[in-house]
């Protein structure tokens, strides 16, 4: 009710207690196209989708290897994620620099968070207006850990932001409790699960999806277009019986099968919603 | 009134010798692995050896502290560098960062005596050879540290086309192969180890080819 007459600067509360200007930051974070992170014990996946504004322009870049055992995936205003990402880095490279020894996870979402909180308190500053999914390892193994533009930050077993983010989050809430000791290639296959669900219906190619991957002995990186068209295509298959003995039929079915329409085949994929 | 004189010197010499060679597809760097200090020796094991990049190798002798310390900025200068460009530094790039940040420090300097091996962007073998403010060469073989004296006229007996003997010399990329090239260097460090108390212990030699990157140990006097 009283919104606009509090929410000019970010140092201003409003009666009930609120800074306007933060939360219309974590707003921009929500129309910022879908980004997920999804971990195991060993392994930290990241996917997002990747809408160009144009059939002529490329794509926005998401994902940012932050160190080889860090990586981020944004969503919202994406040159606040873009800067800081090189500010991640660059708390990476100086930290190996005088311990020779990885930045812990831990360390660096604290030290993000509290960057964030400084544009919170500052009236010549605007809140950042990015989320990120920060997935790494430290000693303890993998994690996830969600940066608000609040200065807030949470660990997540996994988590979707940015729009159509709740299908995405449904579909995770309902299978969460196997990715702990999921294995890596099956941890991917739920992230491309998950995101199909933001796309509500489009199809899900390697051309409007990013995926990375992160683990105990994996550095981290992007897959690959091709690797990840792979992967698309072999749980799209999984939800056929495949003919008895028959080296060749696999890929006259990939291509016959659209996504999420192979309820009608029998031994349904059990991602249909 | 004498100026006074610190009582102290930052700097302390580590000794050893560092040596690389330029083929028409490799390129090998070696060093030996004897850190002294004075007249005694502090370890018989100690690398001077460094990969900076895929295709790019130093080597240095001097003060192994400051090529430690070198080493270190290097190596976050090109992870920088990976961020920003998304690949790899080639080697001639490397070089060129190498000397701007020697000449950085250049009325504190980095007592470090360098030399910079690799493959160039073409897949031919490259040497640079520094001094300690960050004056370098691109050449086809060079020698730095107390062995260098002695090795470094040996090698220009073997390496340099034989008429440029009188004109300037174009000591480019050796025809030997990996293997004579390998030799030679062997050669050249168990002589040093003869005449030069620093050199010794024992040889690391480090190979980078087209397949990647090989390492070669080999035993020196320890006297």
């Amino acid at each position: 009710m009283f919104r606009n007459q509090y929410d000019t600067d970010v140092t201003t509360w409003s009666p009930a207690g609120r800074l306007f200007q933060v939360e219309y930051a974590m707003e921009a974070v929500k129309q910022g196209s879908a980004a997920i992170g999804l971990r195991s014990k060993t392994h930290v996946v990241l996917a997002c989708v990747n809408k160009s504004t144009s059939e002529l322009s490329s794509h926005q870049k998401k994902i940012f290897k932050v160190d080889d055992h860090i990586g981020v995936a944004i969503a919202g205003l994406t040159a606040d994620g873009r800067v800081l990402s090189r500010y991640l880095r660059n708390e990476c490279i100086n930290y190996s620099y005088t311990y020779e020894s990885p930045l812990p996870i831990g360390r660096l979402v604290v030290q993000l968070a509290d960057k964030a909180q400084v544009c919170t308190q500052r009236s010549w500053k605007r809140p950042y207006g990015v989320g990120l999914l920060v997935g790494g390892l430290d000693e303890s193994g993998a994690h996830l850990y969600y940066n608000c533009p609040s200065g807030n930050y949470f660990e997540y077993e996994a988590f979707a932001i940015g729009s159509r983010s709740q299908a995405a989050k449904t579909y995770l809430e309902r299978k969460f409790e196997t990715f702990k000791d999921s294995s890596r290639d099956n941890l991917i296959k739920d992230a491309l699960f998950a995101l199909r669900e933001t796309l509500q219906g489009e199809k899900l190619t390697s051309s409007v999806c990013t995926i990375a991957v992160v683990g105990v002995g994996e550095a981290f990186q992007i897959l690959n277009q091709e690797t990840v068209q792979g992967l698309i295509n072999e749980f799209e298959i999984v939800g056929e019986e495949p003919p008895p003995a028959d080296e060749a039929a696999p890929p006259e079915q990939g291509s016959g099968a659209e996504s999420g329409s192979s309820a009608a085949e029998q031994g349904a994929a059990p991602m249909d919603i | 009134m004498t100026k006074q004189h610190a009582n102290w010197s930052p700097y302390d010499i580590n000794g050893g010798t560092v040596v690389a060679i330029a083929g028409a597809d490799y390129c090998v760097i070696a060093a030996d692995t004897r850190m002294s200090t004075g007249y005694s020796i502090l370890t018989r094991d100690y690398s001077k050896i460094i990969q900076l990049a895929d295709k790019s190798v130093m080597a240095s002798s001097g003060f192994q502290a400051d090529v430690r310390a070198l080493q270190k900025v290097l190596e976050a200068r090109h992870l920088i560098y990976q961020h920003q460009h998304n690949k790899q530094m080639s080697c001639p790039a490397m070089a060129q960062l190498l000397s701007n940040t020697l000449y950085f420090k250049r009325f504190f300097p980095y007592y470090a005596f360098n030399v910079l091996g690799g493959l160039d962007s073409e897949g031919k073998g490259c040497v640079f050879t520094y001094d300690a403010v960050g004056s370098y060469e691109r050449v086809g073989y060079s020698s730095q540290g107390s062995g260098s004296t002695l090795i470094t006229p040996y090698l220009d007996n073997q390496l340099k086309s034989p008429s440029p003997l009188l004109l300037p010399a174009k000591d480019a990329v050796t025809p030997l192969s990996e293997s004579e090239a390998i030799d030679l260097v062997k050669t050249c460090f168990v002589s040093a180890t003869e005449r030069d108390i620093y050199t010794g212990d024992k040889l690391e030699i480090v190979i980078l080819n087209a397949s990647g990157k090989r390492r070669d140990y080999m035993e020196l006097r320890k006297d």
